[in-house]
C-alpha cells in the first residue's frame, strides 16, 4: 500500500511542480493544466500503440503539453483575455481536442502494450524486489525533472522568469518582452503537466478525456500543502521538494479516503468535496500563519 | 539625441472625458543633458516620461531617437536604450528575490537565455559596484529585496540602471516616495552617477530648489504643454523667487495654488 501512495504522489508530482511553476513563479493561475493532463495521456497512449519508443512518446506528450501552454499565453498575450479565461478557453477546446486525438474514442486501453514502464519492470525483476520497482523509478524520474527545473530556474532566463511573476514593470525595463516569457514560462509548465499525464497513462493501463477533471485543484492543494509543511524559502530547490512533498501528502490523503473512507461512509464521489473543503482549511490557516500572501490571485 | 516633434497625446478621444494631456510637444534632448522638470500636479511631466518610455503612444506627432523613429515601439523595446526610475521604489526590483539575482538580471539590457551569468567574478563585480552606495549592502547579496528599505532599493534601482549603461535615464520624482535622509542620500548618488558616467537624464521633481541645483537645463510644465525651457548660464542664475516670477509672467496667474505642491527647500 506504501509504496501504492508514494508512487501516485511521484506521478502526480511532475503535475505539482508544472502547477507551481505558473501559479507561484509566474503568478499566473492557469486552468489549461484541466486539458493539457489527459491531453499528455492520450499522446502516450495513442503514440505506444502506434509502434513509437516509449521515451520518444514522452517526449511527443511534453510537447503537446507545450503547445497547448503556448497556445494559453497566446490568448492572453494578443487578444487581451484575461490569464483565468484564457486558460478555460484552452482547456476546454482540448477537450475535443483529445477525443480526436484518441480517435473518437473517450477512453483507450492499453492493455499488453509495452510501455516505459513494462520495459523498466522487465529490467530491473530480480535486481530490486517487484513491489518496489516502480517507486524507484518514479522516485529517480521526479527527483530528475525537480533537479532539472531547479537549474533552470538558476539559469539568466529562468531568474528572468522569477522576477516576471514578482515585478512585471521590471522585466519590461529591462528590454524583455513580457509576453514571451509568458509563453516560454506556461508552455513549460503544461509541459511537465503532460508528462505527469503519460505517466499517469501507462501507470493505470489507459488514457481516458475525464483524467484531467479537477487536477488542478489538486495540483493547487498540493502546492499549499507543500508550502505549509516548511517555512518561507527563496531558495528554489527548497520549493520544489516541498512541492513534490505536498503532492505526496496530497495524494496520500486521497488515497486513503478512496480505500478506507467506506469506513465513514464515504463514496469516492465525495472526495471533490474534501478537496475543496482542505483547500479552504489551507487558506485559511495560511492567513493566519501570515507567511503568504492569497494564492488564488486573479489576473491584473 | 532624443526628439520629440508635435507630440500631442489626448485620452478617451472623442468621448465626454476627453483629456487633453500633452499639446504639441516639441522638443530636443542633447547628449549629455542633465534636465530637471517642475510643473504642478496635472501639468502632463509624468506623461511626457510615459511617451518618452513608450508606455503610451502619442496621439499625433513622432518621437525619434537619434534620427530613428521610434514613434511605434514597445515600451520592452525602448527600454534597451532607456532606464527609468519610478516613484515607487518598490517597481525597480523584485521583492523575493535575492540581492545578487537582481543584479543579475538587471545589469545588462535585453532578453535572458540559458546562461547562467551569476559566477563568482561577476558577483566580485556586484560586489565592488555596491561599495559605491556605502549602505552595506555588499555584505548582504543573499539577502531577499523584501529586507531592505525604500531607499535601499531606490538606491540600487539607480546603481543597476547605470551599469546597464542607458543612452537616456528618465527620472520620475525618484525620491519623493522616500524619507529626507534617503531622499538627499539618493539624490547626492544621481548626481553622482549621470556627472561621472556622463549619462544623460532628464528628473522630474517637485522641488524647485532641487530642480535649480541640479543639472544643466530646467523645464517647466503647465497644462500638458512646456511653457519655459532655460539652460546654461542662465538657469544657473535662477532663483524660485525668480522661477515664480516667471511662472506668473508667463500664465499670468497666480502661482499661489501650487506653492503648497511645489515646496520651496
Amino acid at each position: 500500500m506504501i509504496e501504492g501512495i508514494l508512487v501516485e504522489g511521484l506521478i502526480y508530482g511532475i503535475m505539482v511542480l508544472g502547477v507551481f511553476i505558473s501559479f507561484r513563479i509566474l503568478d499566473f493561475p492557469d486552468l489549461t493544466v484541466d486539458g493539457s493532463f489527459p491531453l499528455g495521456a492520450a499522446l502516450m497512449v495513442m503514440c505506444l500503440l502506434s509502434g513509437m519508443n516509449g521515451w520518444l512518446a514522452l517526449l511527443v506528450a511534453f510537447a503537446g503539453g507545450v503547445l497547448a501552454g503556448s497556445l494559453t499565453a497566446l490568448i492572453h498575450n494578443h487578444l487581451r483575455v484575461p490569464n483565468l479565461l484564457a486558460g478555460i478557453l484552452t482547456m476546454t477546446m482540448l477537450y475535443s481536442i483529445n477525443i480526436r486525438i484518441m480517435g473518437d474514442r473517450a477512453n483507450v486501453p492499453i492493455l499488453n502494450q509495452e510501455t516505459i514502464l513494462s520495459k523498466v519492470t522487465e529490467t530491473f525483476t530480480g535486481i530490486i524486489p517487484d513491489e518496489y520497482i516502480l517507486l524507484v523509478f518514479f522516485t529517480v524520474m521526479a527527483l530528475a525533472i525537480k533537479l532539472l527545473i531547479d537549474l533552470f530556474f538558476r539559469t539568466d532566463l529562468g531568474m528572468t522568469l522569477g522576477a516576471m511573476g514578482n515585478n512585471e514593470q521590471m522585466v519590461i525595463s529591462q528590454g524583455v518582452n513580457p509576453k514571451t516569457l509568458k509563453t516560454i514560462g506556461v508552455g513549460l509548465s503544461n509541459g511537465l503537466v503532460a508528462v505527469s499525464g503519460a505517466f499517469a497513462a501507462q501507470y493505470l493501463g489507459f488514457a481516458d478525456v475525464g483524467l484531467g477533471q479537477g487536477i488542478i485543484v489538486s495540483g493547487l492543494a498540493s502546492v499549499m500543502i507543500g508550502e505549509f509543511l516548511v517555512l518561507k524559502s527563496n531558495r528554489i530547490g527548497v520549493l520544489t521538494l516541498c512541492a513534490l512533498l505536498g503532492s505526496i501528502c496530497f495524494y496520500a490523503v486521497m488515497y486513503l479516503g478512496r480505500y478506507y473512507g467506506y469506513l465513514v461512509h464515504m463514496t469516492p464521489s465525495d472526495l471533490n468535496l474534501i478537496k475543496g473543503v482542505l483547500i479552504i482549511i489551507l487558506l485559511v490557516l495560511t492567513q493566519v500563519r501570515k507567511f503568504k500572501k492569497v494564492p488564488f490571485k486573479v489576473s491584473k | 539625441m532624443i526628439e520629440l516633434k508635435n507630440v500631442s497625446i489626448v485620452f478617451n478621444q472623442g468621448t465626454v472625458n476627453e483629456n487633453r494631456a500633452l499639446t504639441d510637444i516639441n522638443f530636443k534632448v542633447k547628449e549629455g543633458d542633465f534636465i530637471t522638470i517642475i510643473g504642478s500636479n496635472g501639468a502632463g511631466k509624468s506623461t511626457l516620461f510615459n511617451t518618452i518610455a513608450g508606455t503610451y503612444l502619442p496621439t499625433e506627432g513622432s518621437i525619434l531617437v537619434n534620427g530613428r523613429n521610434v514613434t511605434r515601439d514597445p515600451e520592452y523595446k525602448r527600454a534597451k536604450y532607456i532606464g527609468r526610475i519610478f516613484q515607487n521604489p518598490l517597481l525597480g526590483t523584485a521583492g523575493n528575490m535575492s540581492l545578487e539575482d537582481n543584479m543579475t538580471i538587471t545589469h545588462k539590457k535585453g532578453m535572458k537565455w540559458l546562461k547562467r551569468s551569476l559566477t563568482a567574478k561577476t558577483r566580485e563585480f556586484f560586489r565592488s559596484e555596491l561599495v559605491q552606495l556605502r549602505m552595506g549592502l555588499e555584505h548582504r547579496m543573499k539577502e531577499n529585496l523584501v529586507m531592505f528599505s525604500g531607499g535601499q532599493r531606490q538606491a540600487l534601482t539607480l546603481l543597476m540602471m547605470v551599469l546597464s549603461k542607458p543612452a537616456l535615464i528618465l527620472l520620475d520624482e525618484h525620491t519623493a516616495a522616500l524619507d529626507p535622509k534617503n531622499a538627499e542620500i539618493v539624490l547626492e548618488l544621481t548626481d553622482k552617477f549621470i556627472t561621472e558616467y556622463h549619462l544623460t537624464a532628464m528628473m522630474i521633481t517637485h522641488n524647485m530648489s532641487h530642480a535649480i541645483q541640479y543639472g544643466n537645463r530646467l523645464l517647466m510644465m503647465d497644462k500638458g504643454e512646456i511653457i519655459f525651457d532655460v539652460e546654461g548660464e542662465e538657469k544657473k542664475a535662477l532663483t524660485v523667487e525668480k522661477l515664480i516670477e516667471k511662472f506668473h509672467e508667463l500664465r499670468h496667474k497666480s502661482f499661489e495654488n501650487d506653492r503648497t505642491l511645489l515646496s520651496e527647500d
